[in-house]
């Protein structure tokens, strides 16, 4: 009984909140009811007996992807107002487009049923007794399944690089470290023979080559004596 | 233990977890259209549709017995998260380039 009240209420505020996205003025409401749907989500998931999934989706969603949402809505300066122009204009065909779909969806689920030997065809019964729904999942993501699970990591290295690659770019002012150069570089560093006791005052300051200097390597390449010193 | 969950209590069956889900993804679809300019609610809206698809994936996990249904749900959770960096990653640098996410600025692109 109590998991039937918990239930109506989890699914009630999840789909207040999914219409809460969906109508929102703000975008960053948007978000914030999307975290919301999430969360009442994977109370839905552990209700159904999959906490494993429900924990990997606050994790992950609410985590990473609502939060990710949250710094572009924030990062983009967007004129929110203006985006909102078509929203009565698309109002009353997005209505019949979902009333039909919904009616559709309900002659579905009011005349489906589970085939006869549907339990015969199960792929990975849920274990007997005493095994947790993360350990059971454990078992049977790295034996079983384990090539989708190398090719669920591979999806998401592609999707890194993707955004990695989409969103870098080559600003022309920035100054940058190139180490080519520094390494590449004649002349800053020499050895010299400095009698004891002589101090900057008769030794002079050394100073390394200005890039013009740098650029006619002649004068340079004469002598370290004739170079970096003002006098002898 | 998961599996009497949702199988034993006879208050709490599959048709409800179905239902959720149906109207989940109405709302999604209702997004889509209704947010025609932003792109980044669009976004959102395919994050809706996707959690409807997972409800139904452990909805039917859970009243089968079968586990592969929430393996498979953890695969659509990756897609997704792989297709909302992605789209975000494709918004910012439109936004970049030419200060607008509306989408039928975008639709220009073609061609």
């Amino acid at each position: 009984m109590i998991t039937a009240f918990a239930f109506y209420a989890f699914a009630a505020v999840l789909i207040a909140s999914a219409a809460m996205v969906v109508t929102s003025r703000n975008p960053v409401h948007s978000v914030l009811f999307l975290i919301l749907a999430f969360f009442n989500a994977a109370a839905l998931f552990l209700i159904a007996g999959a906490e494993f999934l429900a924990m990997i989706l606050v994790i992950v969603y609410v985590g990473a992807v609502a939060v990710l949402f949250l710094f572009v809505v924030m990062m983009l300066d967007v004129d929110f107002t203006r985006m909102r122009e078509g929203f009565q204009r698309y109002a009353p065909l997005g209505a019949v487009v979902g009333a039909i779909l919904f009616l559709e969806l309900a002659f579905v689920i009011g005349a489906w049923t589970f085939a006869g030997d549907a339990e015969e065809l199960r792929l990975s019964p849920m274990p007997a007794g005493g095994v947790s729904n993360a350990e059971a999942i454990g078992r049977i993501l790295y034996t079983d399944y384990v090539y989708l699970f190398q090719a669920a990591g591979l999806v998401l290295l592609v999707a890194m690089i993707g955004a990695i690659v989409l969103t870098l770019r080559e600003r022309p002012g920035t100054r940058r470290q190139d180490i080519a150069a520094q390494i590449g570089r004649a002349g800053t560093v020499n050895l010299r023979a400095v009698p004891s006791g002589a101090g900057l005052a008769s030794l002079g300051i050394e100073r390394p080559p200005s890039p013009e200097e740098e650029r006619r390597p002649a004068p340079v390449a004469v002598g370290h004596d004739g170079h970096g010193g003002g006098h002898h | 233990m998961g599996t009497a969950g949702a199988t034993t209590d006879m208050t709490i069956g599959l048709s409800h977890y179905l239902t959720v889900g149906a109207i989940l993804l109405v709302l999604g679809i209702l997004g889509i259209f209704l947010n025609r300019k932003n792109v980044i609610v669009i976004l959102m809206s395919v994050e809706l549709i996707l959690l409807s698809v997972n409800l139904n994936f452990v909805a039917f996990s859970a009243a089968l017995g079968d586990l592969a249904g929430q393996v498979f749900a953890m695969f659509v959770l990756t897609v997704a998260a792989a297709e909302a960096a992605i789209g975000l990653a494709i918004v910012v640098v439109y936004f970049r380039n030419t200060g607008s996410i509306e989408v039928e600025d975008i639709s220009t692109l073609r061609g």
